[in-house]
């Protein structure tokens, strides 16, 4: 697997770019993927996004179904696209550094 | 000169079925040559490297596809479905492999300029390869890497006007049988309503938003050419209330013998002469066909319009003037909790393009609107029902409870009643029942 470096830190991640350990999750992976991930500015609904996510994962062990995280967050899922263009699972989870989803999707 | 040595797969050369070796090798030749001079935007020998890795599976009897992928395009939550291969180093040509679905016309109808302009696209962006068509219905591009999602993206809706298919916890692509376009059962415009849904839920079909999939299919009449009522959440089954239409005459041309049965189907083989009692009256599961005096009588109001009758005889008897469809729910593949087929919601609602099908938006937002709020994470709606109940999925639907929702009534007496339906309610005093009932 391959490893990021980015401001001093290492980042193992997978093809799709997903960090392979949560526990590896630091503030400047977000700036790290958010160019990928069609970001230009990171704002504070982004972070609100962000962090419940992480603690959501944190207390669940899974991430949130997408009606959890718009009822939480008070954004409806257009917003979320327009925060996260690639949407909740590929673009907000794996800046908050979450696992990959699986499934069939 | 192949790259791999593919003796397993040469063998599925043989035989008269068109074999997908001889394609896929033919493809992997054309490349190689590239006699138009292509750029290819991902290695020319992505054919090669597919079937060797092919190959491989063959010899291993295993996989060599990684576990999942999270791949797409900006603005959609679904539409490609990532995948690598395990033995990247071996196989550079399919280490990213990735599955584009496109969105196809409503009954598969195309033009040779539509798919050569297709065709173009994916030869230089892609592997060559193809699925014509996905089970859900999908134009299927079958292999290509990440760089290469935004460029066919791009020239897709820009040059072709074309958008992709869904995938993920979403509405899924629809699909529809080819209906009225030439068929003389079609009961409603089945393209029709399977492009008017596609258009009105695009939002639904590209971000997911629901606790799982969720398909939609449509079959104009009962015959299911698209299987709607084993393989869509929720169906749309065309059919009839008034009566069948009965040609006495072409009756008599098929008793004697000018018309074959079932226009020819059993041409095969030597069934005897035409026997209308035998093959049509007697066959008839509500028994509600005679035949007498020369004369063909359908009890219209004991007729279940199964076809049969009408498949047998296309050129003496037509579906009736009061089309319109059913709506069935809950179909599912066994995981988690066991196959299921539809189970019928609404008996009939009309077809009406004039007020763009409204009844029957109802219906899906209904249902939507409760599953949304109530499924549980990768429960399919079928599931749902089955956790709820059926009178649940039927009250968000809006449709009263008819004895047609049900095969059979229940046989167990675990019946539930709401409090307002039971005198007195539930709030009572054990010390007012011992007044009457010793302990």
């Amino acid at each position: 697997m391959a490893v990021v470096e980015f401001q001093g830190k290492q980042f193992e991640v997978d093809e799709d770019g997903f960090l392979l350990q949560f526990d590896s999750w630091a503030p400047e992976w977000v700036d790290y993927v958010k160019e990928s991930e069609g970001i230009k500015d990171l704002t504070d609904d982004h972070q609100k996004v962000i962090d419940f996510l992480q603690d959501y994962y944190k207390k669940n062990g899974i991430a949130p179904m997408v009606r959890i995280l718009s009822k939480v967050t008070g954004f409806k899922l257009k917003q979320i696209y327009e925060l996260f263009p690639s949407g909740p699972g590929k673009g907000a989870c794996k800046m908050a550094g979450l696992p990959k989803p699986t499934g069939c999707v | 000169m192949a790259k791999h040595k593919t003796p397993m797969l040469d063998q599925l050369e043989s035989g008269p079925w068109p074999s997908f070796v001889s394609d896929v090798k033919q493809e992997a030749e054309t490349r190689a040559k590239n006699e138009k001079g292509i750029e290819y935007q991902v290695p020319a020998d992505c054919p090669d490297d597919l079937l060797g890795v092919l190959e491989l599976s063959y010899n291993d009897g295993e996989t060599h596809w990684k576990h999942g992928g999270i791949v797409g395009v900006f603005g959609y939550g679904g539409g490609v479905i990532g995948r690598y291969c395990d033995q990247p180093e071996q196989f550079p040509g399919v280490a990213h492999f990735h599955t584009i679905r496109v969105a196809q016309p409503a009954g598969k109808f195309y033009t040779t300029k539509f798919l050569r302009d297709l065709c173009d696209i994916w030869e230089l962006r892609g592997s060559g390869l193809t699925n014509m068509h996905g089970a859900t219905g999908d134009i299927v591009l079958l292999g290509t890497q990440t760089p290469q999602l935004e460029e066919i993206f791009f020239e897709l809706t820009h040059n072709m006007n074309n958008d992709l298919g869904g995938s993920g916890s979403n509405l899924r692509t629809p699909a529809a049988c080819m209906g009225m376009s030439r068929c003389e059962y079609a009961c409603y415009d089945s393209q029709e309503l399977c492009y008017n849904l596609t258009q009105e839920y695009q939002d639904e079909l590209h971000r997911p938003a629901f606790p799982y999939k969720f398909k939609f299919k449509f079959d104009a009449c009962p015959n299911g050419c698209v299987a709607a009522i084993a393989r869509s959440d929720l169906s749309f089954l065309g059919t009839w209330r008034d009566n069948i239409r009965v040609d006495q005459e072409a009756v008599a041309a098929y008793v004697g013998g000018e018309i074959a049965p079932n226009a020819g189907a059993h041409a095969g083989r030597d069934w005897g002469k035409f026997d209308i009692v035998k093959e049509v009256v007697n066959l008839c599961p509500s028994g509600a066909i005679t035949f007498e005096g020369g004369k063909l009588a359908i009890d219209n109001k004991e007729c279940v319009r199964c076809m049969h009758c009408i498949n047998t005889m296309p050129r003496a008897l037509r579906i009736g003037e009061d089309t319109g469809c059913s709506i069935l729910c809950g179909a599912k593949a066994p995981i988690l909790d066991g196959p299921q087929m539809g189970s019928l919601l609404v008996p009939f609602v009309e077809v009406n393009k004039d007020d763009d099908f409204q009844a029957i938006k109802d219906v899906v937002e209904g249902v939507w609107d409760w599953w949304m709020e109530e499924g549980k994470n990768r429960e399919r709606i079928g599931e749902t029902m089955k956790r709820l109940g059926f009178a649940a999925l039927a009250n968000a639907a809006g449709v009263p409870i008819d004895a047609r929702m049900v095969q059979e009534p229940r046989h167990n007496p675990y019946i539930f009643w709401k409090a307002d339906e039971v005198e007195g309610g539930w709030e009572r005093d054990i010390e007012d029942f011992r007044k009457r009932h010793q302990r």
